[in-house]
This record gives structure tokens, sequence and C-alpha cells, in this order.
């Protein structure tokens, strides 16, 4: 009888060796899946014990922090409210994650290092955030949101330090105040305030006609491909016919051959259309592409509360390639035609000139820091792309100078630093009166240090009045 | 060294386990405190607690040392082990109720002591009462029936407050009433039957008491509603027919009908049909919400597992608790746990989220050695009862692991039983404590032959 009982016990082996086999599948193969799994409310219960790192300016001002009640569940707390709702976002249990808030959650919750978490778990010790410093700067910030606001319902400013790529201002009106989003039915009613939009960060989504701002990638593409210089001469007669119909100057001005660098100081309409025809779609997709149309941008930001600078004309009424044949080149040349582009872009455009043609990835997030102060991550400094060659950058610094000083952005001089930018005032539907007013520009223009764009929806005027003035406000106060 | 002192030394590691464990979870609930102010009871409670476990089990290990000196050295020292496990993993899931499966503890080593020094002088006496035993069996495994079902299935009485899980003791007295009746029809099963197509078909007189058997494992999961217990005794039964004939045909046999049968009984009580959706489909959004009958308690199971992961949370560390749920934090965290049954059928989904699958494994391990020495102790037995005797008991304890283990883990369809001397439950423990009892007296008797034999 001793041998069934010895085959009995083979069969007991076999039988615990799958249930060892099949703790196995759940606690290391499945895993994964099982852990984001949607319905599973455990990681979402577990992270409300953590405490979730602190989120900073890059004067050390707390944007977030999290304070724990009796219960031992933590709550997020946004010291600074409407300030930087835009991009930082909001954490809580019930309405998840957005904004940098969502692309750093790993880091914010402590799971970024696999090996500590381990090594942690194993002496018992509490699984603790990362804080997040950021290269976001209160003051300035706090000037765009009051200087937009003055002077129209709704507008976007970003600037950037053009040799690093770190964010320093990114600012949307109207806003919106993390602090009461989880309040009972606030998100509801943000979401459909149709006509505020207060949650649409427009310094990253919903593109508009960038208008004239544009014509700083036309003039890139002119010089950088040795097709003009900035003293080549183009005819700058009003109602020229582009794409077969004709093409007005502001206040239908004339003005016969006129050079390229005098052009972009008074904005000639009809200049850099013809210079866009000329140059032709495959070589402004080219220099689109290059400074960052077409794409959503680097940033340390969740792709899908970012949209790409594109060009969508109608027809066919959605984002086409430069080279489509719906494309009217020399009225994309002028920022016309269906391109839509948000401030960001605009501020890498110039941010590309003022780096000496270099493009540096943009990012918020400057260091990881963990709870005992060492830094876990420093977010290094990384290219994004060659724009133009730095002779290229160096004469389109100069005729951006000469905007600033003798053209139609002299409104955007700070007196002892010199300026280089540039207007722009887009038709929009309301009629040719009411106009998107921006501004792009970068200081000092020898060694610059912060690039700038500045835009206002609906405002009777032009980008000179409007736009230039906040972007000049916002460059001092950073340069102080 | 003698049998008795391994078996002296090999509690004082559980003892350790249990003070180790309660330090670990004061500790836990320290850190949550947010103080240290609980450092005297890590140190004093935990240490006492340890302390008094392995007082309690040293004065078993006297009772052994005194009445069976040849008895298996292993068996008491892992059981005492599982034990203790069990009790730290109930009181670090609620405090109240580790202080009740203390007391059952206690209790359990009465009865324990109790049945080794009924039947020390010769446990084949129960022979005798095999029919007694049968019946009283039976009637134990139909007395839930009066009583109202939990969660579809009758598996408990009500004796006051006090719930009684009848199917536990049922278990031994099937097996001893199979051991008695197999040790005599053994021979004729195998030899008076005819052949045909390769499988011996015994005479219907003999093998007319094995299809009644079959009979009542399938009347039993229609009576009862369990597929737990039926597959639990279903087994055992084969297992011992097995090392009875030495047949596999009668195995697989009796596997087929059963299988047929079950599949026939299945499909008219909804409570097992629904057990069986919500095993292949336990993340099924519909089956999850479901108010009862769905998978909510199994795919929390298996959620809690992915988050164990290899080495688990660490000890303390699950999260148990729905703060909303959770009136106040005194509240029980049975009754507001984010895991139905955190304390006895999902235990081994709270320690593989605690410990992950390195815990897992070890706890595994503990059982296999156990289930090793059972099946051992049945090689030594010289008569064909101790022999069938601990192998149907090795069986069915060995089957009950698996039934909640693999139904924890998505094996097989889940049912409820509780996985031995770890899950909080009187019935469970007193049961496996005589369980021990009757394996341990096997043992003696066994290992006393062996030494007396030329």
């Amino acid at each position: 009888m001793n041998k069934p009982i010895s085959r009995l016990f083979l069969v007991a082996l076999l039988m615990f060796a799958a249930l060892l086999g099949a703790t196995s599948w759940w606690t290391v193969l499945r895993a994964d899946s099982l852990d984001h799994s949607t319905a599973n409310a455990r990681t979402l219960i577990r992270a409300q014990k953590i405490r979730r790192g602190t989120i900073r300016a890059a004067d050390g001002t707390v944007i977030a922090r999290s304070t724990r009640d009796a219960e031992g569940v933590y709550h997020r707390r946004y010291p600074t409210g409407a300030l930087f709702g835009h991009p930082v976002g909001y954490s809580y249990a019930n309405l998840g994650q957005t904004e940098l808030e969502r692309y750093r959650n790993d880091a914010l919750l402590g799971m970024t290092n696999a090996i500590t978490t381990t090594f942690e778990q194993l002496i018992g010790k509490q699984k603790e955030g990362d804080d997040v410093r950021t290269s976001l700067d209160p003051k300035a910030q706090r000037l765009a949101l009051d200087e937009i606001a003055k002077v129209g319902q709704s507008g976007a400013a970003v600037a950037l330090d053009p040799r690093t790529g770190a964010v320093k201002v990114m600012a949307s009106t109207p806003t919106y105040d993390p602090n009461t989003i989880a309040n009972k039915g606030v998100l509801a009613a943000a979401n459909k305030d149709e006509q505020r939009k207060p949650l649409v960060n427009r310094a990253v989504q919903f593109g508009a006609a960038p208008g004239s701002t544009f014509k700083v990638v036309t003039a890139t593409a002119a010089i950088d491909t040795g097709t003009y210089s900035p003293s080549s001469t183009v005819d700058g007669t009003n109602d020229v016919k582009v794409s077969g119909v004709p093409l007005a100057n502001d206040f239908n001005q004339s003005f016969g051959p006129i050079d390229l660098k005098t052009a972009l100081a008074k904005s000639v309409n009809t200049v850099f259309a013809q210079v866009g025809e000329k140059l032709g779609k495959p070589t402004m997709k080219e220099y689109m592409e290059r400074f960052g149309f077409d794409s959503k941008p680097p940033l340390d930001y969740p792709k899908d509360s970012m949209s790409a600078s594109v060009v969508a004309p109608s027809p066919p009424g959605h984002a086409v390639s430069p080279t489509s044949k719906f494309v009217d080149v020399g009225r994309m040349s002028i920022g016309q035609g269906g391109l839509q582009a948000t401030p960001l872009q605009m501020a890498q455009v110039a941010a590309a000139v003022a780096n000496g043609g270099q493009l540096m990835k943009p990012h918020i997030t400057d260091r990881i820091v963990d709870r005992d102060g060492r830094t876990v991550d420093t977010i290094s400094p990384a290219k994004q792309s060659t724009v133009m060659k730095p002779s290229t950058a160096a004469a389109v610094t100069d005729m951006m100078v000469a905007v600033v000083q003798n053209g139609t952005g002299t409104k955007a001089a700070i007196p002892g630093i010199q300026v280089a930018g540039k207007t722009g005032t887009a038709e929009t539907e309301f009629g040719a009166k009411v106009n998107d007013v921006w501004f792009i520009g970068f200081a000092p223009a020898d060694h610059p240090r912060i690039a700038v764009a500045v835009t206002v929806k609906a405002v009777t005027g032009f980008g000179g009045d409007f736009a230039a003035p906040i972007a000049r406000d916002i460059m001092e106060s950073l340069l102080k | 060294m003698s049998a008795r002192n391994r078996e002296l030394f090999a509690l004082i590691p559980a003892a350790l386990l249990i003070s180790a464990g309660f330090a670990a979870v004061f500790l836990s609930r320290d850190d949550l405190l947010g103080g240290l102010s609980g450092t005297n009871q890590i140190s004093n409670v935990s240490l006492t607690y340890g302390a008094i476990f392995l007082g309690i089990c040293v004065a078993a290990h006297l009772v052994v040392r005194l009445t069976l000196p040849n008895a298996d050295p292993y068996l008491f020292p892992l059981a005492a082990l599982l034990a203790s496990f069990g009790l730290v993993e109930i009181y670090r899931i609620d405090d109240g109720l580790a202080r009740l499966q203390a007391q059952w503890f206690v209790i359990g080593l009465g009865l324990f002591t109790a049945t080794i020094l009924l039947l020390r002088r010769d446990y084949r006496k129960l022979e005798n009462y095999r029919y007694l035993i049968a019946i009283g069996g039976i009637l134990l495994l139909i007395l839930p029936r009066g009583f109202s079902p939990v969660n579809g299935a009758y598996l408990s009485i009500q004796i006051g407050s006090l719930s009684v899980q009848p199917a536990e003791f049922a278990k031994i007295a099937i097996v001893i009433f199979l051991a008695s009746y197999l040790r005599d029809t053994r021979q004729l099963l195998v030899t008076a039957g005819r052949r045909f197509a390769g499988i011996t078909i015994p005479p219907l007189k003999h093998f007319g008491p094995m299809l009644a058997i079959w009979g009542t494992s399938l009347l039993l999961l229609f009576f009862i509603r369990d597929i737990g217990s039926s597959v639990m005794f279903f087994g055992a039964f084969l297992a011992m027919v097995y090392v009875a004939t030495d047949r596999l045909s009668f195995v697989v046999v009796g596997v087929a009908l059963f299988a047929l049968g079950a599949y026939l009984v299945a499909g008219h009580i909804g409570h097992i049909s629904d057990r069986i959706d919500a095993w292949q489909n336990p993340f099924d959004p519909i089956l999850l919400n479901k108010a009862s009958g769905g998978s909510y308690q199994l795919a929390q199971g298996l959620w809690a597992q992915a988050d164990g992961g290899v080495l688990g949370q660490g000890f303390g560390q699950a999260v148990l608790r729905i703060a909303g749920q959770c009136a106040t934090p005194t509240t029980s965290t049975v009754n507001c746990s984010l895991l139905p049954a955190p304390h006895t059928d999902f235990i081994y989904a709270v320690i593989v989220n605690e410990l992950g699958l390195v815990g897992a494994a070890g706890l595994l391990c503990v059982y296999l050695l156990l289930v090793q020495r059972g099946f051992k102790i049945a090689m030594l037995a010289r008569d064909s009862f101790s022999k069938l005797l601990a192998t149907g008991l090795t069986s069915v304890f060995a089957l009950q692991v698996f039934v909640i283990v693999g139904g924890v883990t998505k094996l097989i369809p889940l049912t409820g039983v509780t996985l031995p001397f770890v899950s909080y439950g009187g019935s469970s423990v007193l049961a496996n404590f005589v369980l021990l009892a009757l394996l341990l007296l096997v043992s003696d008797r066994a290992r006393r032959d062996a030494a007396t034999a030329p």
C-alpha cells in the first residue's frame, strides 16, 4: 500500500505547485495590469495615504502641498490659488490628476525609484512622495495674468529661458482655482462654461492664427536657405495678388520696393507673402517643423492637454501638411490661411532665434527633490532641434531689434536693455475691428535670457499697442 | 536528540514568529499614529504574547511527551507555526477576533489532549463505532440545512451567538468510517470483480456502498450547496480508495462520475453557477458590481495579491479599511473591509498582500511539510486501518488547503472553506486539532512498532 501513498504525495506536491504557480501568476506576471486596472480602488486608496510631494515655484513658493487629516488621509492644497492652476493642474482622489500633477505623478508619489522602494519596503518604511521644483516665476506669472485680464477677455503668455528651455511663465486667462475644483458641481460647471472655458490652458491648447509674428519663421527660412538676405528688396505694393487673391497691407499702405529688414519692422504683408510663395511649401514645411510645428511640444506636460501648432485651412477644415494643395502658402507665411499656433509654439520661435538657432526642449520641472532635500533628478537642458545657422539667427535678431527700435513694436522697448521682437495682429471672425493681438520677443538682444510670447483675444487694436507692453513687463520682471 | 526534544526545540521558531509578528504589527500601527508612544507595547506585549503561546504549546507538548513518546516530532511544531502565523494575521485584521481565536486555540489544545488521552490505548477501537460515526458525520453535514444559508450555502448552525461549521468535524468522521470500511472491503474490491475492458468492476455488493458514498457527496453538493466541501470529501474518498486498492481505474471512474454529477447539479443551483461565472470573468464590470453572487470578492482578492507582488507590502501594511465605510475608527475592520472575509476565506489574499509571493511560498511549504509528514505516517503504519486513516486525514487536510487557496487564486471556482490553522474560526481550529491528534496517535503506534520490530 506504500506505493500508492507515495504517488498520492506526488499528486499533493503537484497540487501545491499549481497553487504556487497561480499565486505567482497574480503577484508577478499579471500584477502590473491588475494594479493599473481602472476598477481597482486599491492604488487610489493607498495613494491617499502617501504624503504626496510638494510642488514649488522657482523661488521656493509652495504651489501645491498635501496635508493629513485625522484619519491619515492626505488632501491637496494650492496656496497660490488660481495663479498656477493651468500649468500645475490639480490632484484629487475622486477627480484624478491633471497637468503637471499628472505628468509627475509617479515622482510625487515616490514611485520613481523601484530599488529604493523595495529596500524601504523591506525595512518597513512608509512610502513618501518626492517634491517637484519648477522653474515657474510667481511674480511674472501674476503680472502676466493681471495685464492680460486688463486688456481682454482671454489670452495667454509663455516665457522661456531660451538657453535651457525652462518655462518661467505659463499664464492663461480666464483662470480657475484648483482648491475649489473638487467641490461638488464646480468641475462640471467649469466644463460647461462654453463662454469662458476656464479649464483650457490657452498657452498650450487650441492655437490661433499667430498673424505677423509668424513672419519671423518666414524670414528665418528666407535667410537660412540663402534665397534672401536682410537687404534683399521685395515689392511691397498693396493688393499684390497672392494665390490669385489680392492681399492688403495694414491701412492698405503701399510700400513699393522695400528691403526685408524694413519690411519686417513695418510688418509688410505683401512682402512676406511673396517671400513665402517663392520659398515654396516644402521649404516652409521644413522650417516650420524645425521650429516645432506639426507635432506636440516635448514639454513635461500631459500630451492630451496640449495641441500641436498646425495649418488647418478651410476647406478641408482640419489640420493638413503645409505642403497640402489646400494651403495658401502666401497667407500662411504671414500667419493666416488657417494657421493655428499656440503661445508656447510662438515663444519657442522667439527662443530658437534667441539661442543662436538652437531650439531647446521646453520644461516646467527644474528638479525632483526627496524628503531629505537630496536632489533625485535634475532636468538637464536638452536640444529639441537645430533650426537655423548661427549667422541666420544673428541676422533675424538684428531684424527683430529693428521692429522694437523703429517698427511696429516700439512699445516693447525696455530702457537700457535691447529688446528683439515681432508684433502680430490676426483678423478674427468678429470683423476687421476686433483682432487677436500677439507679440513675441526676447531680451537682452545680444545675450538673450528670456523669450516670450503673448496673445490676447478679441482686442480692438494692434499687437504693437496691446500685446507688446505686456511682453515688455514680463521680460522686465524676469530680467530684474 | 530524541524525537520529543526535537519537537520541543522546533516550537521555539513558532514562539519567535509570534513575537516578531506582533512587534511588526505594533510597529506599523505606531507608524500610522506618527509617534513612538507604543514602544513599550512593542517589546512587552509582543514578548508576552510569544511567551504565553510558547507556554501553551509546551503544555500540549508535555501531554504528547507523556502519552505518545514515539509520535512524529514535526507535526505539532508545524501546526503551531501555522497557528501562530494565523493568530498574528488575524490580530492585524481585528484584535478582538484574535483574542477569540486565542481562546479557540486553548480549547482546541484541550480537545487535542482529550482525544489523545481517550484513544491513547488503542485508537483502532474507533472501528467498532464506524457506522455510528458515519451516521453522525452525515447528520453533521445535513444539520445546517435547518438554518438559514450564508451566501447561498448551508454551512453553519447557530447555537446562541456561536456559529458552528459542522462540516469541519464531519470530514474527520467520514474519513474514520471510510478507513474502517475500506480496510474490510479492499481485498474484495480488487479480487472479486470481473474485468471488463481493462477495468475491474467489483461486485455490486461491495461496490454499492461506494456508489452510495458518491451519491452522498453529490447529494451533499445539492443539499448544502457547497462545492468546496464535496470536493474535499470526494477527493479524500478517492485517495483512500486508491491507496486501498492500488487501482487507478477506480479513481478515473470516480472523477468522471463526480464531474458528470457536479455538471448536472451545478446547472440547477443558481448560487453554484454564479460562482462559476464569477470564476470565469472576475473582472467583468457587471459581475463586479452585482450586489450578491458577483465577483467582487474574488476580484478584490486578486487585486490584493497583485498589490502584494513578490515581497509584499509589509506585515501590517495591507490596505483593508475603506475610510468612508468604517463609520468610526473602532468599527471592526471585518465589517468595512475592502476585501470581504479577510479573516476567514480570504486570509490567504491578505497574507499575499502583506508578505508577497515569498510569504505565500513559505506558507505553502509549511503546509506541504505537514502533508509530507502525514503521508510518511501512513507509510510507516503497519495495519491497513492506520494507513488508510492517516492517508484520509492527510488528504482531506491537503484538499482543504487546495480548495481555498485554489479558489482565492482563481485556479478553481471559489468556495468558502477555512485555511486550516490559519483562518479565524472555532470549528476549524477544534476540528484540525482533533485531526492532528489522530495523526499523532497513528504515528506513535507506527513508530513504536517500527522501533520494536526486529
